[in-house]
């Protein structure tokens, strides 16, 4: 049983903050933000699969982050966030892999390219991490499950960025470098609109995590309570699982 | 180091006398050069096709060896004994990788010829010296990875699955160098020599991986 934790604190403000940023977001894609001219409507689904890809990508680092604290200090509670930021991270990347197919869909006529190297290796990362919680679920004993899925995380983490250098030396350049160092080739209203979407969707990730941080730690508490109340034969105990518990 | 070299030892006597994975693997490597000439229909291939199915071939052979690698420590208490044994973790790391590296050059000795024997369109005399260097690349990460994936994959109730379904994804920059960089050597119209940058890649990802694999490995071990 790890030690409790409030993990409840600011959730309100944090959610009103995402809720605010996406709608001026939302506000900003269909009034603002210009047509583009070769594309027409559909491109506005860029102010959805890009922030999405971002923040899944760096989601899946941070679950790396977290993985080597929870391996520095050996506290369970590194591991559960690495979890949550990793399982959040799949749905995120979920999102992205299918409104990424239904722009290619659109303005290239096919629902998958290969020869798109962010979208390739976008995929192949996604593979590697959906293996994380086969991984966690086959591990019976909740210690080792933990460790092992920390050392799994900080691999894969790693394996993200070296995944991209791969990929992108093996294609030519066919996106178009939206986020380059030097602001991209975006006109003004665009990139506004862009950046905007991208501080409501990582908002929207930090919202959603902490909810379920909140979630679990909270049905955690109210197991060990009831267990103190009823005794430990009236609580059922939990199946295999591949959360962290 | 001594204790590395002790445990590679040990790897490789139980393999010389048992001979249990690495003639696996190799007939496994040629029934795949057998099967790929009927799955392709063609009777040569060269130049990146080639360098496809041998990378391809490499890796599912050098799969079975990796599920194998640390079964019998599993399963006859070797885990046990070196956590009992005042060494450093890190060499059984280092004995195990180098196992897995000795495995998957004799595969390759006896793979690579049958290749050019079975598939190969251009001779294979030309060709041999960029091949082993992108080869001998590829292999350090394969076996890097393949240990640690190994290391992971074995306490798991599904140790045969979860091994190649982590090891694959982890693999793939590391393929699409070697089978790019190969494609060059394996060329219809005569052996050009290696893109360099594939090799940087390959180099790149066995640093990066040696490294965080020398890392993590000990969380591995610990009980």
């Amino acid at each position: 049983m790890p030690p409790t934790r409030n993990y409840g604190k600011g959730l309100r403000g944090l959610s009103l903050a995402t809720v605010a940023t996406l709608s001026v977001a939302l506000a900003l894609v269909f009034f603002y933000a210009p047509l583009d001219a070769d594309q027409g409507f559909v491109q506005k689904i860029f102010y959805l699969h890009v922030p999405l890809a971002i923040v899944a990508l760096c989601g899946f680092m941070l679950g790396g982050l977290f993985a080597i604290g929870h391996l520095r200090t050996g506290d369970r509670a590194w591991d559960m966030r690495s979890y949550v930021a990793i399982h959040m991270s799949l749905i995120f990347a979920l999102g992205a892999l299918i409104t990424g197919s239904i722009w290619a869909k659109a303005s290239w006529g096919h629902w998958w390219v290969w020869n798109e190297p962010t979208l390739v290796s976008f995929l192949i990362v996604f593979l590697l991490f959906a293996t994380y919680q086969p991984l966690r679920f086959s591990i019976d004993d909740p210690e080792r499950q933990a460790r092992y899925a920390s050392v799994f995380a900080i691999v894969a983490g790693a394996f993200v960025p070296l995944n991209f250098i791969a990929v992108r030396l093996a294609q030519g350049f066919v996106h178009p470098r939206v986020l380059t160092l030097g602001g991209g080739n975006l006109p003004g209203p665009m990139r506004l609109t862009f950046l905007v979407s991208l501080v409501g969707i990582a908002l929207l990730f930090a919202t959603l995590w902490k909810y379920e941080l909140t979630a679990k730690s909270t049905r955690m508490q109210l197991r060990a309570l009831r267990r103190r109340v009823l005794g430990d034969d009236a609580i059922r105990p939990l199946g295999r699982s591949a959360a962290p518990s | 180091m001594r204790t590395a070299l002790a445990v590679l030892r040990k790897d490789l006597r139980l393999e010389l006398r048992t001979f249990e994975t690495v003639p696996a693997m190799a007939l496994f490597a040629v029934t795949t050069f057998v099967i790929f000439h009927f799955g392709l229909g063609q009777a040569t291939i060269s130049g990146q096709l080639a360098a496809g199915v041998l990378t391809v071939t490499v890796l599912f052979s050098g799969m079975l060896g990796i599920n194998r690698l640390f079964v019998t420590e599993r399963e006859q208490g070797g885990f046990d004994a070196f956590l009992l044994a005042p060494v450093d973790r890190t060499s059984l790391l280092l004995a195990k990788a180098a196992a897995l590296f000795t495995f998957l050059v004799v595969l390759e000795l006896i793979a690579v010829p049958a290749f050019g024997l079975l598939l190969l369109g251009p001779s294979l005399g030309p060709a041999l010296p960029g091949l082993a260097v992108v080869l001998l690349l590829a292999d350090l990460g394969i076996a890097v990875i393949g240990t640690l994936v190994s290391a992971i994959a074995v306490h798991t109730r599904a140790r045969d699955l979860i091994g190649p379904v982590i090891g694959l994804p982890l693999m793939i920059p590391a393929l699409i160098a070697m089978a790019r960089g190969a494609a060059a050597p394996l060329a219809a119209h005569g052996a050009a020599s290696v893109p360099l940058k594939w090799l940087e890649v390959l180099a790149l990802y066995d640093v990066v991986f040696a490294l965080l694999a020398y890392a993590v490995f000990d969380f591995l071990l610990e009980d």
